[in-house]
């Protein structure tokens, strides 16, 4: 199957930008997950985005 | 191109995040705000004489009736974290949430588009944006959800908050996994749409099933809590996801119709 088309981009264009991937899962993380051991900003961010949370659907109280 | 997808993918992610806001903030806020009062009205029934008066009013009430909180700005409503962030702007911050949960995802996917690009999926970019928005809604969004529905405030221990988060992202990966054994079984199968499709609804079906059969279940509802809330705020949450992902998939995807038909810009 000839699925490599030329529009493809070349992986070594790609990897670079990969190192910004942990960059916006920590920042995912922060919005949906944290419970202040990583913000380090006790509930606060948690509680601030508390209904952001449970409306996106993630577990939360 | 790299740079350009990335950048499309947070702006556009952004706003998509934003737009997903504005309906959460009509259609959802309302059902937080009847879960929360009902959580206060079974504390104060807990706590007994030492309740708040306000509380006390709506002590013995059942059922999704108005809970009037006015600006809502002094309303005892951050449920088991004290006092810190006020209902008002928890509403601010819902917005806040969406917007940069949108940013979040909107850069990784623009990633991932650009993977792909080429190499799995359709030729055109606008289909590929939507063909990845819509897979990406069905394995990250629903999967999870069929197996961990979204509750309200007032329902789920918060003791086992870590559990059902491990459980949940489980379930993501679940759903990717999924994926990737439907997208390779489509291209290995031979003999059209009509053998295609159906072998690779397949095999991204009975992985999710087997998965969602072994991993525990999470019954947290507290009884007597009403149905008809339960199933509106489930539906609003992922109606605020499906609004995320079809505003995301069509803005990411009609910019790429755009930047294609643009003359070219070197
Ligand atoms: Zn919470």
């Amino acid at each position: 199957m000839s699925t490599l088309s030329a529009r493809h981009i070349p992986l070594s264009h790609l990897v670079p930008w990969l190192l910004a991937v942990p960059a916006l899962l920590l920042l995912g993380y922060l919005v949906l997950m944290d419970n202040g051991a990583v913000s380090q900003t006790g509930g606060y961010l948690h509680e601030l985005m508390h209904d952001g949370r449970h409306l996106l659907g993630v577990p939360c109280h | 191109m790299v740079r350009t997808l990335l950048v499309r993918g947070l702006l556009l992610g952004l706003l998509a995040g934003l737009v997903a806001g504005v309906f959460a903030f009509t259609v959802g806020e309302p059902r937080i705000d009847d879960a929360i009062a009902l959580e206060n009205a079974a504390a104060a029934h807990e706590h007994g004489a030492a309740a708040e008066p306000e509380s006390a009013t709506h002590g013995h009430e059942s059922g999704t009736h108005e809970h009037e909180s006015g600006t809502g700005g002094k309303e005892s409503g951050t449920h088991e974290h004290g006092e810190e962030v006020s209902r008002g702007t928890q509403k601010a911050g819902l917005f806040l949430a969406t917007g940069l949960y949108g940013l979040a995802v909107g850069g990784v996917f623009a990633l991932a588009f650009a993977g792909l690009r080429g190499r799995v999926g359709p030729r055109s970019d606008a289909a590929l944006a939507l063909a990845a928005a819509g897979t990406a809604f069905a394995a990250v969004i629903v999967v999870p959800f069929l197996k961990y529905p979204a509750n309200p405030p007032a329902v789920g221990d918060p003791e086992t908050i870590n559990t059902r988060t491990l459980l949940y992202l489980a379930m993501i990966g679940v759903g990717l996994l999924s994926t990737a054994i439907a997208v390779t079984t489509a291209r290995s199968v031979r003999g059209g749409p009509w053998a295609r499709w159906p072998a690779a609804v397949l095999a991204f079906v009975v992985p999710v099933v087997v998965a969602s059969l072994l991993l525990p279940g999470v019954d947290e509802v507290p009884d007597g809590f009403p149905a008809t809330l339960l199933w509106q705020f489930r539906i609003t949450s992922l109606g605020t996801q499906l609004v995320f992902w079809a505003s995301f998939g069509t803005l990411f995807g009609w910019f790429c119709d755009r930047a294609a038909r643009a003359p070219a810009p070197a």
